[in-house]
């Protein structure tokens, strides 16, 4: 024995002492459902797409890239959501409760337009099925179900009454939201995945379509292009139209001639469009009459805004009792306690030389005479979890089923329809969706979070926007679009900011080399949560140890 | 458009790191190859502050100074729960001696090292407040007296943990200890006692004085670093909360820490030469109940006997710091 006076040990690491076997919880690693994908009608894994958009040009280059490749994994229109879509996403953003909502529509635009100007483009991986599919209607509900099927394998077929392709995204919205080219360029895309469309061409009878062509599933996506007419005592010389028909007729090139005064009946977004649209042939003064109260009105915030700051005038609590020529007769409305609108007795008049009804649209389903499996209530078609209706085979979507209409919800029919059809050509149980908690605000750590501002999108000045049909909402620059995306605090999930390496008093944290990949060392780990609760994401959850 | 600074990441901005930053500009701690100073199997309780600041500040200093360091540790917490004989979690060399001397001890070192032609090699001395501020005082005096080149860093748990939670010379007002019970009118640790250690560094005008938490990783190891660049005395006095003396949650260690320093009760500065030279400003300020209420120290003061009296006295105690060294200066929330 060669030791040191009383030293009868070698000195050994500490690391012998497994302090693992404290633990009565373990920290686990998770991926929560961020507020943005629970709440996109598209399904679209948006903090994932953020997340790859925060690298922007980044170490290869190609973070825009990736970004726009997962958008496209769900929803075909990167550029036509970022100007048309409502963004529920942003609503439920977490980052609102700490300063602003993240501008992820704008950046969802950015990507799409950057799509365009560097020609990227999908292609079809997997291999031909063999199944031929029916599509009814070239609108977004179609179109996304084509492109899904598509990159299915499917061989598919869509029709459509229209001479183009795009529905009530290029009947129903004005250019001025959404411009053609970047309808052309984004459906471009779909043709040139192999789908055959037959423009032009109106399905009279559905059933036969199918036995004729030889379909072996169908997807009815067929919109809701007809305008409600309300009953209204009119004098015969007076000037109505509805919405739609005036919005269609401007887009193949016949603009209505509505006069100086122009009154718009209805409170939704068409009658927003309506309004504005009729400022720009030139109406002196457009006004919106509603009969409810606006905060009551079904028209989107940022659609009633952008009318108002373009002057269109609102008269709320109105309803149209008797139409004259140049002359409206209006009864001021009152709402009782359940927010009821009821007439009061009293009168006024409005002149007017042209008024135009948007009151909603109603779906046309003639083409389903005679399949009388087919439940339609309420004028729309009763479908199943699968979007499938009552004829096997036979899937609906888009503004033809019950449902929120939007172009986002639309397309997000077109993408479920498509994996259902999948499903069932296939003969195939669906996939079990797995639940995935809410990354609710609490979970995160907010404090890791630098403040930053939303960036603005620059508007067009009102009064050149008044006269031109030119894009309202201008794009992000490359800087600020880079910007915007890292202010996502990726609730919910890793963004890889080794905070859990750091905080841990045991060093029980290991980075496994690439990015957002660690292992909790559990032969280490005591199981303080410090890791938990310094997750500034909420990508980690404590677990009870069995014991 | 606005121009925007690219460089300021919003997402982790105060994170140890980000893939989107550079290696360079993320924390040691974030580094793959850290020299993980005090390694895995030590016995230090659940949620420890202090082994947490340890490994930081130690991290720090042997990135800075390219592992060419030597640590003297005091007697505490952190050298027991260390080196239980035979083991040592110490991965760096390591020389513990007295509760009182490690200050003299220090010195010492840095004195051999430079009498055999070693002198390049730094020293860091470490201890607790009970080995800074009681015990070790009159060494640590000397110490800054003689301006000997010592980084020495106190890890501020504000008591005896060690040996079962007494009061040291940096047991905050009003706080419940094993020897200051929460009875009688003035429950707790007695105000307008004890010593701020921070201050009577400063008095000595050595080079570098800081204060920091485990709070803040970035200015924690910027200070270190930056300790470093001096020679002669320094002094660190690093917030380190403790579950078990504090009675907190072990998860909540960091958010404490956090707290004591948007409360004001904790002061994060710098100051060379005995003129505080730097401050970090409050982001988003805290009334000091935030701080109070997770910790069963202070647990006297809320429930069913409410003291808001002594409340106050502890707020008007952060006011006072606030206002002494500015810290809403240069923040937009005053």
């Amino acid at each position: 024995m060669d030791k040191p006076f009383a030293i009868t040990l070698d000195v050994g690491t500490s690391r012998a002492n497994k302090t693992g076997s404290w633990r009565t919880e373990r920290a686990v690693y998770v991926e929560r459902q961020p507020p943005c994908n629970q709440a996109c009608p598209a399904g679209e894994n948006i903090q994932g797409w953020l997340y790859a958009a925060e690298e922007g040009p980044g170490a290869d280059g190609r973070g825009y890239e990736r970004a726009w490749r997962t958008i496209m994994a769900d929803n075909p229109f990167p550029a036509i959501m970022g100007r048309v879509c409502y963004h529920p996403c942003e609503t439920a953003c977490n980052r609102e409760i700490v300063d602003e909502a993240v501008g992820i529509n704008s950046v969802e635009r950015f990507l799409g337009d950057e799509a365009i100007r560097q020609g990227w483009t999908v292609s079809v991986e997997a291999p031909p099925t063999g199944k031929r599919v029916l599509v009814v209607g070239a609108g977004p509900a179609g179109l996304s179900a084509a492109y899904h099927l598509a990159m299915l394998g499917h061989d598919v077929t869509v029709v459509d009454s229209a001479p183009l392709t795009g529905g009530m995204m290029r009947f129903g919205i004005p250019a001025y939201r959404l411009p053609r080219d970047v309808l052309d360029a984004e459906v471009q895309r779909i043709r040139d995945l192999g789908v055959h469309f037959h423009l032009g061409a109106t399905v009279t009878d559905l059933d036969e379509t199918i036995r004729d062509g030889g379909y072996d599933a169908t997807f009815l996506a067929v919109g809701a292009q007809v305008g409600k007419r309300a009953y209204l005592p009119a004098g015969s010389v007076s000037h109505v139209l509805d919405a739609v028909t005036m919005l269609r007729g401007l887009e193949e090139g016949e603009a209505p001639m509505l006069g100086r005064r122009v009154a718009v009946y209805g409170g939704g977004n068409a009658a927003m469009d309506a309004a504005r649209t009729a400022r720009r042939l030139g109406a002196d003064e457009a006004v919106v009459i509603y009969r409810r109260t606006r905060d009551r009105m079904p028209a989107h915030e940022g659609e009633v805004r952008e009318a108002q700051e373009e002057g269109v005038l609102f008269r709320w609590l109105t309803t149209i009792t008797q139409v004259d020529e140049g002359s409206l007769t209006v009864e001021r409305m009152e709402l009782d306690q359940s927010g009821f609108p009821h007439p009061t007795g009293e009168f006024d008049t409005l002149s007017a030389d042209a008024l135009v009804l948007a009151l909603g649209q109603d779906t046309d389903l003639s083409l389903l005479e005679g399949m009388d499996d087919i439940a339609v209530r309420d004028g729309v078609v009763t479908v199943d979890h699968e979007l499938m209706t009552g004829r096997p085979g036979v899937f609906a979507g888009g503004d033809a089923v019950p449902h929120e209409r939007s172009v986002t919800v639309a397309v997000g029919h077109g993408r479920r329809a498509a994996r259902a059809i999948d499903d069932w050509l296939a003969d195939r149980a669906p996939e079990p969706v797995p639940h995935r908690e809410l990354a609710d605000f609490a979970m995160l750590n907010t404090w890791y979070y630098e403040d930053a501002p939303h960036q603005q999108r620059s508007m067009l000045e009102a009064v050149r926007r008044q006269s031109t049909f030119d894009e309202v909402v201008l794009g992000l620059d490359e800087t600020t679009a880079l910007y915007e995306a890292r202010r996502c605090m990726s609730c919910g999930n890793c963004f890889s900011c080794d905070n859990c390496v750091g905080v841990c008093p045991d060093n029980a944290v290991r980075r496994l080399g690439p990015p957002g990949e660690y292992l909790i060392d559990l032969d280490y780990c005591k199981g303080c949560g410090l890791c938990v609760a310094e997750c500034p994401a909420g990508a980690i959850a404590m677990v009870p140890e069995e014991i | 458009m606005t121009t925007v600074d690219l460089k300021l990441y919003q997402v982790g901005t105060f994170a140890a790191g980000n893939r989107l930053l550079p290696l360079e500009d993320r924390t040691v701690q974030a580094h793959p190859d850290r020299s993980n100073s005090i390694t895995s199997g030590h016995r230090a309780c659940q949620g420890c502050g202090e082994v947490l600041g340890a490994r930081y500040v130690l991290d720090a200093a042997m990135r800075a100074t390219g592992g060419d360091l030597v640590a003297v540790n005091a007697t505490g917490c952190l050298e027991v729960f260390s080196t239980p004989y035979p083991e040592s979690s110490w991965q760096l060399p390591w020389l513990h001696s007295l509760f009182g001397n490690a200050p003299a001890v220090a010195s010492g070192v840095a004195a051999a090292l430079r009498a055999t032609g070693r002198g390049h090699t730094r020293v860091v001395g470490q201890a607790g407040d009970g080995g800074t501020v009681d015990i070790g005082f009159g060494a640590l005096s000397g110490m800054f007296e003689r301006n000997d080149d010592v980084l020495f860093v106190c890890y501020d748990n504000e008591g005896y943990m060690n040996t079962g939670v007494q009061r040291s010379g940096a047991t905050p007002g009003g706080a419940r200890t094993a020897n200051t019970k929460a009875i009688g009118p003035e429950p707790g640790n007695a105000f307008g006692q004890g010593k701020n250690m921070p201050r009577i560094a400063m008095a000595h005008e050595i080079p570098y004085v800081a204060t920091a938490t485990v709070a803040d990783l970035h200015d924690l190891e910027r200070k270190v670093e930056k300790a470093m660049t001096f020679h002669g005395a320094r002094y660190l006095h690093v917030l380190v909360p403790c579950p078990l003396g504090w009675g907190s949650a072990s998860k909540d260690t960091i958010l404490l820490a956090r707290l004591a320093q948007r409360s004001g009760i904790f002061p994060v500065f710098e100051s060379e030469g005995g003129e505080v030279t730097a401050v970090t400003p409050i982001r988003r300020r805290v009334p000091v109940e935030d701080y109070l209420r997770p910790q069963r120290r202070y647990s006297h003061l809320f429930g069913a006997h409410p003291r808001p009296d002594v409340v106050a006295r502890i707020q008007a105690g952060a006011d006072r710091s606030i206002a002494r060294y500015g810290l809403l200066a240069d923040s937009s929330e005053k």
